[in-house]
């Protein structure tokens, strides 16, 4: 609704704070800083960015206060993709939200599969054969570098990029041939049960997987060279939505955004879950916690993803075809479900299937909190069980829901433009966000 | 290195009876503060003494037919000695009302807001306690166990916009239920012998 006024103020020789021609970089303060911004003088407009703007990788809705271009006050809107995962939750069978959880941070949703079936195996106090383990470690780092491919090419078409967009998307589609092979689904894998997984890897999968690491590393330093020493891609990123350490954390910032930020948390080493206390790798951490920090993070967790990769497929008992049938779930006919063969010729598998197809798993009452790194942060369930089949609470702990709480703190102070920068570079979905 | 037990009984030594004993289940300390307006100093303590400088979580639970029916959960986390510990506080639903941990982690501004969107627990002195996911307006708190899982039918929030767009009235616009461009716009091409 800008009206003749309004615009009038555009021009910036007409605003007394800021004299023409001085709207540098520096002018505006690393980090937004919401004081300076105020002083600013000027008549105020108010600009709707969202739900439905390309930049914003969802429905998030952001409520600008404007001084010409300068912002001066954000108020994220959030909740237009709200389903009830939680009421839902509650209301079924253990087993019965795993497809739910696909749905939660859709670009990688056989991380959430994993975090999600982990979390009710450590209420139930399961541990995996190892197999099962290296099979779930795959699958998150799979879902990791799918993930990042695409923060990175939509980051990069957000701020101008449009180049990369195209290489991301390539080297990801193979990731989705991966899924498809695995799980018989692309997007909606709904791969692992508590207890296990619905199916061992297919012939060959692991070569697939190997042969997409040689890929993907090219087209990482693909990326690598068209944005990180390219002029426009470090001027629009580079001192572009800082935030400090302290603040991230206070604000439950985890993941590739607080590890820019210059603390060193990463649950696959603070807590060690699934195999990463025996795999080797680095977590990358950046100095500066801008945009163009956050991008950095994101390529190098790429990178060792891809070295956590290769090292599963080369060490995972029983190698590609599992010739000697090593288990890859729980034994456990109570807790999953028997083959269906036994199924069909013993009565005691038979019980079992019933008892799990009807009533759920039969988790002891407790609670418990289960943290894993996905590729956007820290996805926590934390499960309150009163006994029986169903959670009496599971709240989800979505770590873009916590990312998205620092905008309002972080974008004023700067400019219009730089906001799709500092969206891009939080890398979130609404999905997860909005449950 | 120590353990969360040790900061469990650390904060016990604190607030003594304030606290109960801590349980533990699957290796997690659980620790319940017995007052609920003695949360944000018992949190404001775990931060600042025992270096709990991550807040991972904050949960309501409705324990329906239960007194006190509200239960917050707070799940924390200190980054340098890497332990987790879990405070929780009941609150009944006449008062329906604890303090806010906003000043000790700002992360909690958008936990409570949600808390409170879904189950209706309000936060003393929240520096913007509105509704998060669902809209302004909306009458029902939907994680309470006495809301049925289908929902209920409520009214859908007005359109954004009360004041005319800027080219309403404009020649090129068309209004919702108005003679169309074709009749408005005199100069409008036809084909040939179509008049």
């Amino acid at each position: 609704m800008a009206t003749v006024k309004d615009i009038q103020f555009l021009d910036s020789a007409a605003r007394p704070g800021v004299a023409a021609g001085t709207l540098t970089e520096s002018s505006f303060g690393a980090g937004g800083d919401a004081e300076s911004a105020d002083q600013v003088v000027g008549e105020k407009m108010v600009l709707n960015m969202g739900p439905s703007h390309p930049s914003t990788h969802g429905v998030l809705r952001v409520v600008l206060e404007l001084d010409g271009e300068t912002i001066t006050r954000a108020d994220p809107d959030i909740g237009f993709l709200h389903r009830g995962d939680e009421k839902i939750a509650e209301n079924m069978t253990y087993n019965q939200f795993v497809p739910y959880t696909d749905r939660l941070d859709y670009l990688a949703p056989l991380a959430n599969n994993v975090a999600y079936a982990m979390a009710v195996e450590k209420l139930m106090g399961l541990e995996l054969p190892l197999r099962g383990q290296y099979i779930r470690t795959i699958c998150c780092e799979l879902a990791r570098v799918s993930a990042h491919l695409l923060g990175l090419g939509a980051f990069a078409m957000d701020v101008g990029a449009l180049t990369v967009f195209m290489h991301t998307f390539t080297e990801r589609e193979k990731v989705y041939n991966l899924a498809e092979r695995l799980t018989g689904a692309r997007f909606t894998t709904s791969y692992t049960r508590v207890g296990g997984q619905t199916r061992d890897l297919p012939l060959g999968w692991l070569d697939g997987v190997r042969k997409f690491c040689d890929e993907v590393l090219v087209t990482i330093e693909e990326a690598d060279q068209l944005l990180t020493r390219n002029r426009i891609w470090m001027d629009r990123t580079r001192s572009v939505g800082v935030i400090s350490g302290v603040d991230a954390l206070d604000f439950g910032l985890t993941g590739p955004n607080l590890r820019a930020s210059g603390v060193n948390y990463d649950v696959r080493k603070a807590t060690p879950y699934l195999l990463y206390d025996q795999l080797d790798f680095e977590v990358p951490v950046g100095s500066v916690g801008d945009c163009y920090d956050r991008y950095l993070v994101r390529m190098e967790e790429m990178r060792q993803s891809v070295r956590l990769l290769r090292q599963c497929a080369d060490r995972i008992p029983g190698g590609g075809e599992n010739a000697h049938q090593e288990p890859i779930n729980v034994a456990d006919g109570k807790v999953f479900l028997p083959p269906k063969e036994k199924v069909l010729t013993r009565m005691e598998e038979l019980i079992h299937q019933f008892m799990l197809v009807t009533q759920g798993v039969n988790a002891p009452a407790g609670e418990v909190y289960f943290g894993a790194e996905n590729p956007k942060g820290e996805l926590g369930f934390y499960i309150q069980s009163r006994g029986g089949g169903t959670p009496y609470r599971l709240k989800i702990r979505a770590p873009s829901f916590c990312n998205l709480s620092i905008l309002a703190h972080c974008l004023p102070g700067h400019m219009i433009s730089d906001v799709t920068a500092i969206l891009g570079s939080f890398d979130f979905v609404m999905g997860e966000c909005d449950r | 290195m120590p353990t969360s037990l040790e900061f469990a009984n650390r904060l016990r030594e604190k607030f003594g009876e304030a606290l109960s004993a801590p349980t533990e289940f699957r290796g997690e300390v659980t620790l319940t503060v017995m007052d609920p307006a003695r949360i944000s100093e018992v949190c404001q303590e775990a931060k600042e003494a025992c270096g709990f400088d991550l807040l991972v979580d904050l949960t309501g639970v409705d324990n329906y037919g239960e007194e006190p029916r509200w239960t917050v959960v707070y799940e924390l986390y200190g980054l340098d000695h890497r332990c987790h510990l879990r405070l929780k506080t009941s609150v009944g639903e006449a008062v329906s009302e604890l303090p806010t941990v906003c000043r000790v982690w700002r992360g909690a501004i958008w936990h409570e807001r949600e808390a409170y969107d879904m189950l209706g627990i309000r936060f003393q002195g929240h520096p913007d306690l509105r509704r998060i996911l669902m809209w302004e307006g909306y009458p029902y708190f939907p994680l309470r166990k006495d809301f049925p899982l289908a929902g209920k039918p409520s009214e859908v929030p007005d359109v954004a916009f009360t004041k005319p767009a800027p080219l309403e009235g404009g020649p090129f616009v068309t209004v919702a239920g108005g003679i169309d461009s074709i009749v408005r716009e005199p100069r409008v091409r036809t084909l040939e012998g179509q008049d």
